[in-house]
């Protein structure tokens, strides 16, 4: 994210890093910029007011999958209706990692958590299904073992007008991996590379083909009015005394 | 000097006037009667003179967009009732923890639960005090008239700028539709600064020294905001001395301001046998009966209005308890506040409650008839 942040070439005074609550958005205590450490799900809704308050900044909002998915769930679904320029990283290891491995809405069906021992029954989310169908405007997914393709992929998030979602799977070997007899961060990363399929390739594939596959890429690049610039479209700005 | 002219308004009407002649340029919120003509309002006006109103998805939104624009340099404000006072809780305790400025308007009515929506309650009374987790400060004003409510919503938004500690403002049903004349300066005009830094070049956020104006994001001052203990610069700790030093500072810049916090108004007799210690709608009764009472019967009774109710004004009911050989304390609930009362009363003189909580008002004859035995 810090070197997408550098290519698209903004200013750091200008860059603000909002997250929820989780091991994922501890990221934010560990970034030299304006950092906004929120509560658990609550992060877009934090941004939006940020944002609206001042709309030359540029926010990136970093959220867990259960602090984005779960408790946060009415939170981006609006974000998304909104069409609000913010810069969502949503860093997906399907797991609520901080509390110690229970199942969130992105754990695969039949996956085993500390709160779902023999599997969970629950079907997860395509959060970027979920985000287009709520009005988010861009949409891509990207893996920790492809660093390169991610960095692309968030600087591209960036510098699109409106609500932005990027889905990075990444992986946790002790609430995740142990208990589904996944093996150790290696064999993850190198599973996940292995599963991971660019959404242009899959375009040719059926859907037996495409069965647990991990489609990455640029999903969808809409443009819609922004939210922020549409509001101060219409307001009368304060006289200058 | 500016004219001053009266205005017939509401009391929620003169929260949104109060809260924008204060400079606040943000409203976030979701409707709830009584409170959403304050919402309305801000609706309204906000868009005229550069500013934002936002109807968030619920009240947690709200409370977190309100402290989001206060971070980006916006003043800042909110208004709900009961139940979406409770779902603003954690955020609440969110801004006291990260020292953010922000006012939070609730207009109470009669729970729990949906209760009767449209009835009035002072039911809220320690919801605002102990409705977030964690051994928190919280500076509570209870105007009593809607010319209260205009000047106490101004003093909430200064004093929580001053402070960066949010400020609940508690009306209730009463106050926030009843129309009243108000006072409000003409002539002068406001001037909003716009968000900016000038701040020395030594600023730390969570100075150790003491509170510190806070920079907006955005000015090249790099910083965090965490819910988390956290030093000066705001990262976070878990070091035991740096903990408690932390949770010393929330409460220890509130004592240092007490008298600018604590806000009381003394009627009547100077030697009262029996007092009144009221709050908000029911002040109205209590003043009613002092006014006959004592300013045409001359009899020895007093009546403390409390636009504070937290902190407790501790110290002025002691002294009133050294005085008063019986404190009435009218509440519309099963009794709340009075608990504080006779803690800091300590046995000097006997405190009785007056509880109603069928959804009405307490009236002036409840009062008499409360105080009659002991004015005989
Ligand atoms: C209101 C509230 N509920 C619950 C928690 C406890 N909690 C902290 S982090 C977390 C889950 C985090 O999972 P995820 O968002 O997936 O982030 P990860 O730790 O996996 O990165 C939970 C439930 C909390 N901090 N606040
Ligand atoms: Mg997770």
């Amino acid at each position: 994210m810090v070197r997408a942040i550098e290519r698209t070439g903004f200013d750091q005074k200008d860059v603000v890093i909002v997250s929820g609550i989780g091991c994922s958005s501890r990221a934010s205590g560990y970034l030299n910029f304006n950092t906004l450490h929120t509560t658990h799900g609550r992060a877009l809704a934090f941004a939006t007011g940020l944002k609206m308050a001042r709309p030359e900044l540029k926010i990136f909002v970093i959220m867990g999958d259960g602090d984005c998915s779960a408790i946060g769930g009415n939170h981006f679904i609006h974000a998304c209706r909104r069409n609000i320029d913010l810069n969502a990283v949503i860093i997906n290891n399907q797991i609520y990692g901080m509390t110690g491995g229970q199942y969130s809405p992105l754990t695969p069906q039949g996956s085993k958590a500390s709160t779902a021992p023999r599997g969970t029954l629950e079907r997860p989310f395509d959060i970027l299904k979920l985000a287009r169908g709520a009005g988010a405007t861009f949409g891509a997914r990207g893996t920790a073992v492809q660093p390169r393709q991610l960095e692309q992929l968030i600087a591209r998030a960036a510098a699109h007008k409106g609500f932005s979602v990027v889905e990075s799977l990444s992986q946790c070997p002790v609430a995740y991996g142990r208990r589904n007899n996944l093996g150790g961060p290696v064999e993850m990363l190198k599973s996940m590379k292995e599963k991971s399929i660019s959404v242009e390739k899959a375009t040719a594939m059926d859907e037996n083909e495409l069965e647990g596959k991990i489609l990455t890429g640029v999903h969808f690049s809409i443009e819609a009015p922004e939210y922020a610039e549409e509001y101060y479209r219409t307001v009368t700005a304060e006289e200058n005394h | 000097m500016p004219e001053t002219k009266p205005i017939l308004m509401q009391g929620n009407e003169a929260c949104a006037e109060g809260a924008i002649n204060a400079g606040v340029r943000f409203f976030a919120g979701y409707p709830i009667t009584p409170s959403t003509e304050v919402a309305e309002l801000m609706a309204a006006k906000l868009p005229d003179i550069g500013g934002v109103f936002m109807q968030m998805e619920d009240e947690i939104a709200s409370m977190a967009a309100v402290i989001g624009a206060s971070i980006g340099g916006m003043r800042a404000i909110t208004a709900t009732s009961g139940p979406g006072f409770s779902l603003k809780q954690e955020n609440l305790g969110f801004a006291i923890m990260a020292e953010i400025p922000c006012v939070v308007v609730n207009v109470q009515r009669m729970g729990p639960s949906t209760g009767v929506p449209t009835a009035p309650s002072q039911g809220d009374i320690m919801q605002t005090r102990w409705g977030t987790h964690g051994d928190h400060p919280i500076i509570v004003f209870s105007p009593a008239s809607v010319y209260e409510t205009y000047y106490l919503t101004i003093a909430a938004v200064n004093l929580s700028q001053k402070l960066r500690q949010p400020v609940v403002l508690l009306l209730d049903e009463v106050i926030g539709h009843m129309r009243e004349k108000v006072l409000i300066p003409g002539g002068g005009r406001l001037i909003v600064e716009k968000a900016s830094d000038k701040a020395p070049a030594d600023w730390k956020p969570y100075d150790d020294k003491g509170v510190t104006p806070l920079v907006p994001f955005g000015f090249g001052r790099y910083y965090h905001v965490t819910g988390l203990y956290h030093d000066q610069y705001g990262f976070p700790t878990s070091d035991p001395r740096q903990v408690e030093r932390a949770l010393d500072r929330l409460h220890d810049k509130l004592k240092k301001y007490r008298d600018e916090i604590v806000l009381t108004n003394y009627i009547g007799h100077r030697e009262p046998k029996v007092a009144i210690v009221a709050y908000g709608c029911t002040v109205r009764s209590a003043r009613a009966v002092i006014k006959k009472a004592y300013w045409q019967n001359r009899l020895p009774v007093g009546l403390l209005s409390l636009q504070t109710i937290w902190p407790f004004p501790d110290r002025e009911i002691k002294e009133l308890a050294e005085k008063a050989d019986v404190i009435i304390v009218p509440e519309l609930n099963m009794g709340q506040l009075v608990g504080e009362v006779e803690r800091c009363a300590c046995g000097r003189a006997e405190v009785i409650p007056l509880n109603r909580y069928d959804g009405e008002m307490i009236t002036p004859d409840q009062l008499v008839e409360k105080m009659g035995r002991w004015l005989s």
